[in-house]
């Protein structure tokens, strides 16, 4: 079996008695929301934190709160598996729901948290690895070593954004609330937590804790997101394309399109914005055209399952069939 | 003899209760209750010849006799087992893929609290192999480390924490030597050489069997065609890890528990590298295993080490590998390279063949001279095939060794042999179909390789599956990037020679019967999962007309029960059913004398049935079960009888001819249907129609059970598993994990129809025949034919990833070669061929069927 490393763990019943824990502790504690992610890292040792304050105690960390008219407040602790039955999210921002479905299998579901999704590690598999296999390869720059193996001239890290609702939150225009144990709190958007580094991929502190997240409202907006994985349930995305468009019959009013899983953050393509405003989805060469340009910064490498160059070619592939969806306006269903 | 005959016709009167009213319909080989409609997913089985008296167990599905215990979570596997004082076990595996072992200081981790020993390859230095002419491992590292993951040190503690933080605490002093990565690196004389005795540069071994004049017959073919596949290695994925415990009592006898399909051979490896410790002191007790396909019958490192330590530290010791450490033991699928050159006539039917196949083994022999032998054996039991060339290579690389998995050799030879044909069928406009309907091999007859096959169903198979899938109005007309395709297949129902050189019996069941009416059945097999405890269970009901759940069974205790080879090779239902019924007829004489004796009534006139013995004409006057036992008890002394079984000698006479012989082939016939996506390259197989000749199904939801698993793990290899390294990365797995080793969810299986073919072989038990392992083989190249059906380009290797279609689509569109696969075979040196010629009479003038049937039941001359 693979073992734990030793650690302490406090379970406290308010955010504040988090925070002061946190004040205490330092930089050798996390926090600890579900555990899917962090727990299979710490038995990798990919993570080795002493102490963890877990939040399942928090009451005022759960439940959604809102309509499609005010817009949505998640608790960061709501279980996947809550998002996936929640009417309100259902109404609002089905495909918040059906993206949650998306997501691993249904046991992970029930342990894992929308505030942990959007905060999970990025991914490589020269990274996702037990210690032993990794010190066979002298380790890679994200953890204990010096190179990264899957460039290895490049000064960076090149793992996986490879959360499924990132991307989407990117499109919707969601922000984050975060609180500090100085009492300082601050609003991000989503778009703007993601950073381009496979090792320094959250603009956020360790020790700020994520106490909503707020959806807009929907204001006629239609979203969708697709995946690509190797199967039907447990796979990561090795591709996520989600879109947002304001449409008005197929006339584009706005659009956003954010790439998961081809980067350390999520890809946005203001060009392809840019270029889908004003133009009619009807045409089939402006999904094309779009889905060219949204593909362009997708740069896929050989750290994820598949093969790279197909994964590349994928995407506009991808991308046109978002934009097919969203003009008929049914459901997501082309899951991968 | 005399349980052939019972087999076949079963006695008249046997069925005849007092509580049946109505007399059965006379036995008739040709009469019973039409089979189910041919889209019925419960399987139909095709009963036309199924014996219509009342055989209220044989064929009939029972719930298997583990299956509450297995679905309450009763069933204790290995790693459930705990013992007093236990310690637990961890390895210090090798971080390099090739190196010299120069010094290991294991201070450090002795020193550490809770540590009880520490071991390394200096106190278990005779090495060990299942093969007798592959004695090449170590149980830790000697002086060489030959994979990632090689295990060099091993350490007990108190806990599994502490024994591995011992592990990170022992120094190992390597001089790492330069990996050979893949199989033309092998085949360089300039290279390190991984073992002392290879065939030349790192060629484990090299074979070249000639049956007739190839060369003559393809120069005089209508048409020569030759093709190159490649199929890539894979792994089992069993869900239980390989778990041991090994206990060293106060009696200096050892005892050790392990998820072992093999225990027989395990007793044998430890009792070689234990030495001198008497193979009598030594009992390897086999654990329900969680699943094995093969990836747990070879004696392995975890076993041995735990078996010293708990001879050094006194005291229990336990490892459960991990998920990771698995991947490691491996001797999965080996990866093969395939060339076949077939001559054919017009109407597509094969006038020679030479096939030539090229093995990564990985880094040691393990099973792989036997897996060698097999990408050349059963090619020519499906077709006729009237001259055959094989040559054969394996070679050693610094990856994990290959081994067994289910169908053993077989499915990659097969999958090439399957869409060769299906190319040829679409060269010469047949009907793939029709194609090889044309010349089946026939039953009773001698192969060009001079294998004896005895029933052969394959035609019935065909048949089911064509009409099933509606086969001559869909091939072809499904529309945009849909199709169906055909490929057939054939297995071994148990090698027909054991692992090592013997003359004592493959199967061996003792019976316990007493005053209680209660009945013990003792045998070496091991239920890995299969159900082979259930069929164990099964014959009495036939023999005495007692309940399968009355019966106790006793597995896999090599102190308790007398050998069997092991759960592998599908042998089982066979062989252990052979040699259950001769102990059943021998106990049941000893009964019906003393019943017959009580009664005044001739044995030959008793019946048993219903829990009771009785006369025939009289069925009221009798005994029960349980009064008979106590008869022939006072009569003879304590009851009890031994059966055993050995397989008919094979027809084969050359070196080499061990791999192949089996007391019976099974047949299989697959239709898949697929979905490509041409967009996305991504194929999808919604549904699969198989018929597997199995001669007689024992227990048909077992059988299923069997068919349906194969079909998975078929899809499973054609569509995405595969063991991976990375070349410049000191050749680690890719990934060793069940997230990133892609392997088919439930989402991904098809719906599979089943038909169960009957045509009873004369070797099996009541005519049955093997089905754990051969109805995987068809599944690859009919997936592989029904994409070529779908989209017109063929995909050669396997697995299907996506970006090989896109490629393949790509080439088509271009106008080059509509496919996608290997464009190249290494030069390799193959002996020069062993002339071995054609078997008398050749397979031309097959001879006739009763020559070859009257082998008497298998049983021992
Ligand atoms: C087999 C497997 C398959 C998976 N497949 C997918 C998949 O397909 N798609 C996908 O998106 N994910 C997948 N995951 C990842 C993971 O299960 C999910 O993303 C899950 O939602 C993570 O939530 P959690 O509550 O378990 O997070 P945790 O593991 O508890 O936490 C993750 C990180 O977030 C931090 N954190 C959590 N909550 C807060 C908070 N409120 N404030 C500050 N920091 C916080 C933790 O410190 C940690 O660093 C998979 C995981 C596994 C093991
Ligand atoms: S991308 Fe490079 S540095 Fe980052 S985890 Fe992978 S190998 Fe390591």
């Amino acid at each position: 079996m693979m073992r734990l490393p030793p650690f302490r763990h406090y379970r406290p019943r308010t955010v504040e008695e988090a925070l002061a824990i946190m004040d205490g502790e330092g930089p050798e504690a996390a926090f600890l929301a579900g555990g899917t992610d962090l727990l299979p890292n710490m038995k990798r040792r990919q993570q080795t934190p002493r102490v963890l304050v877990g939040l399942s105690g928090i009451a005022e960390l759960r439940g959604v709160r809102g309509d499609s008219r005010t817009g949505l407040r998640l608790g960061p602790m709501t279980t996947l598996a809550e998002l996936v039955r929640d009417p309100a999210v259902r109404a609002a921002w089905p495909a918040v729901a059906r993206t949650a479905e998306l997501i691993s299998t249904p046991p992970l579901r029930n342990m894992g948290t929308i505030g942990g999704n959007l905060l999970i590690d990025t991914r490589c598999n020269y990274y996702n690895q037990s210690y032993e296999w990794r010190r066979a390869i002298d380790f890679c720059m994200k953890k204990d070593g010096r190179v990264c193996w899957v460039a290895p001239s490049s000064p960076r890290c090149w793992a996986v954004q490879s959360s499924d609702e990132v991307p989407l939150m990117c499109v919707l225009g969601a922000t984050l609330r975060l609180l500090s144990p100085d009492g300082s709190e601050r609003t991000v958007e989503a778009a703007e937590l993601y950073a381009d580094d496979g090792i320094a991929h959250l603009r956020k502190r360790p020790e700020e804790l994520l106490v909503e997240i707020a959806l807009p409202p929907v204001e006629g907006r239609r979203a969708t997101y697709l995946k690509l994985r190797r199967r039907g349930s447990f796979d990561f995305p090795v591709l996520g394309v989600a879109a947002a468009l304001q449409l008005e019959g197929e006339l584009v009013m706005s659009a956003r399109i954010a790439i998961g899983g081809v980067g350390s953050a999520p890809r946005s393509s203001p060009e392809a914005e840019a270029f889908l405003r004003g133009r009619s989805l009807a045409d089939e060469e402006t999904i094309a055209r779009a889905a060219e340009l949204a593909a362009r910064p997708a740069r896929p490498l050989d750290n994820t399952d598949f093969h790279m160059s197909w994964r590349k070619k994928m995407t506009s592939v991808f991308v046109a069939r978002a934009l097919r969806e969203l003009r008929a306006g049914v459901a997501a269903t082309a899951l991968v | 003899m005399a349980e052939g005959e019972t087999a076949m016709q079963p006695a008249a009167g046997a069925s005849g209760t007092t509580a049946a009213a109505a007399a059965p319909p006379p036995p008739s080989p040709r009469r019973g209750p039409p089979a189910p409609g041919p889209d019925s997913n419960q399987g139909n089985l095709d009963s036309h010849l199924r014996p219509p008296e009342a055989l209220r167990v044989i064929g009939q599905p029972l719930r298997r006799v583990d299956a509450l215990a297995k679905v309450t979570g009763v069933t204790r596997f290995a790693d459930d087992l705990v013992l007093p004082r236990m310690l637990h076990m961890k390895l210090l595996r090798s971080p390099h893929p090739h190196a010299r072992v120069v010094a290991i200081d294991t201070r450090e981790a002795e020193a550490l609290p809770g540590v009880k020993a520490v071991i390394t390859g200096r106190d278990l230095p005779i090495p060990y192999g299942i093969l007798p002419v592959s004695q090449d491992e170590h149980a830790l590292a000697l002086d060489r480390v030959r994979f990632v993951g090689d295990p060099v040190a091993a350490v007990a503690a108190v806990d599994e924490e502490t024994a591995l933080a011992a592990t990170e605490r022992i120094r190992v002093e390597y001089e790492l030597l330069p990996p050979v990565a893949t199989v033309e690196e092998a085949l360089q004389e300039d290279r390190e050489r991984l073992h002392e005795r290879t065939a030349y540069a790192n060629v484990h071994k090299a074979v070249s069997l000639r049956f007739g004049d190839v060369e003559e017959a393809l120069a005089s073919a209508e048409l020569v065609r030759e093709d190159l596949f490649f199929y890539e290695g894979n792994t089992h994925l069993p869900l239980e890890q390989h778990a041991a415990l090994a206990l060293f009592d106060a009696d200096a006898r050892l005892t050790v528990w392990s998820s072992t399909q093999t225990p027989h051979y395990l007793h044998r490896a430890l009792a070689k590298v234990l030495a001198p410790l008497p193979a009598s002191r030594i009992r390897v007790i086999a654990c329900p295993n969680g699943g094995g396909f093969g990836g747990k019958s070879d004696p392995f490192q975890h076993e041995i080490a735990a078996a010293k330590l708990a001879m050094l530290t006194g005291r229990p010791v336990k490892i459960c590998l991990t998920r990771e450490e698995v991947f490691y033991c491996h001797r999965g699928r080996h990866p093969v390279l395939m060339q076949v050159r077939t001559g054919f006539r017009k109407d597509g039917t094969i006038t020679g063949m030479h096939f030539r196949t090229l093995l990564d083994g990985g880094a040691y022999g393990s099973y792989g001279v036997a897996s060698t032998f097999y990408t050349g054996a059963l090619q020519t039991v499906t077709y006729r095939v009237p001259v055959y060339w094989f040559e054969g290579a394996r070679v050693f690389t610094n990856k994990p060794p290959c081994g067994p998995k289910r169908g053993h050799g077989t499915p990659q030879p097969r999958f090439a042999l399957e869409v060769h044909l299906d190319k040829v069928a679409h060269q010469l406009g047949i009907d793939p179909a029709e194609l090889r309907l044309r010349q089946l091999q026939p039953p009773h007859s001698l192969t060009a390789n001079h294998l004896r096959v005895g029933s052969m169903g394959l035609r019935r198979c065909i048949e089911k599956v064509l009409e099933g899938s509606r086969w001559h109005e869909r091939r072809g007309r499904l529309g945009r990037g849909r199709g169906l395709g055909l490929a057939c297949s054939s297995y071994i129902s148990g090698a027909g020679l054991p692992i090592y050189w013997n003359s004592m019996p493959h199967s061996g069941v003792q019976l316990k019967l007493d005053r209680s009416g209660g009945c013990t059945v003792f045998c070496g097999s091991t239920e890995i999962g299969q159900g082979s405890d259930s069929v164990l269970a099964t014959w009495w009901r036939r023999s005495w007309g007692i309940d399968p759940f009355a019966i106790r069974v006793v597995t896999g205790d090599t102190d308790l029960t007398p050998v069997d080879l092991g759960s592998y090779s599908s042998r089982v239902t066979l062989m252990t059913g052979n040699a259950a019924l001769e102990a059943a007829s021998r106990a049941r004489a000893l009964l019906a004398r003393a019943v017959g004796a009580h009664l005044g009534v001739p044995p030959s006139r008793l019946v048993f049935a219903e829990q009771r013995v009785f006369d025939s004409e009289e069925p009221e006057r009798g005994v029960s079960f349980a009064e008979a036992v106590e008869l022939a008890e006072a009569r003879f002394g304590t009851v009890g009888t031994t059966g055993s079984y050995t397989p008919p000698p094979a027809p084969g006479r050359y070196k080499g001819a061990g791999v192949g012989p089996s007391p019976a082939y099974s047949y299989t016939a697959c239709v898949a249907e697929v979905e490509v996506d041409e967009q996305t390259g991504i194929v999808r197989v919604p549904k699969v129609w198989i018929a597997h000749d199995i001669g007689r199904a024992i227990n048909p939801v077992l059988a299923i059970g069997q068919v349906e698993g194969s079909v998975y793990m078929g899809l499973g290899e054609a569509l995405m598993e595969e063991m991976e390294y990375r070349p410049h990365r000191r050749l680690v797995h890719k990934m060793p994990s069940m997230l990133e080793y892609k392997s088919p969810t439930a989402l991904e299986m098809c719906e599979v129809v089943t038909y169960l073919v009957e045509d009873p072989d004369p070797n099996g038990p009541y005519g049955a025949k093997e089905v754990g392992q051969g109805p995987l083989l068809p599944v690859p190249p009919a997936i592989v034919n029904a994409v070529h059906d779908a989209v017109g380009v063929y995909i050669d290797e396997i697995p299907l990833h996506p970006h090989k279609v896109l490629a393949a689509l790509k080439a088509k569109a271009e106008g080059r070669e509509p496919r996608y696969g290997p464009a190249r075979f290494p030069p390799v040196r193959y002996p020069a061929p062993l002339e071995v010629g054609l078997p008398e009479p050749t397979p031309a003038q097959p001879a006739g069927a009763a020559a070859l049937a009257g082998t008497g039941g298998g049983r021992r001359p």
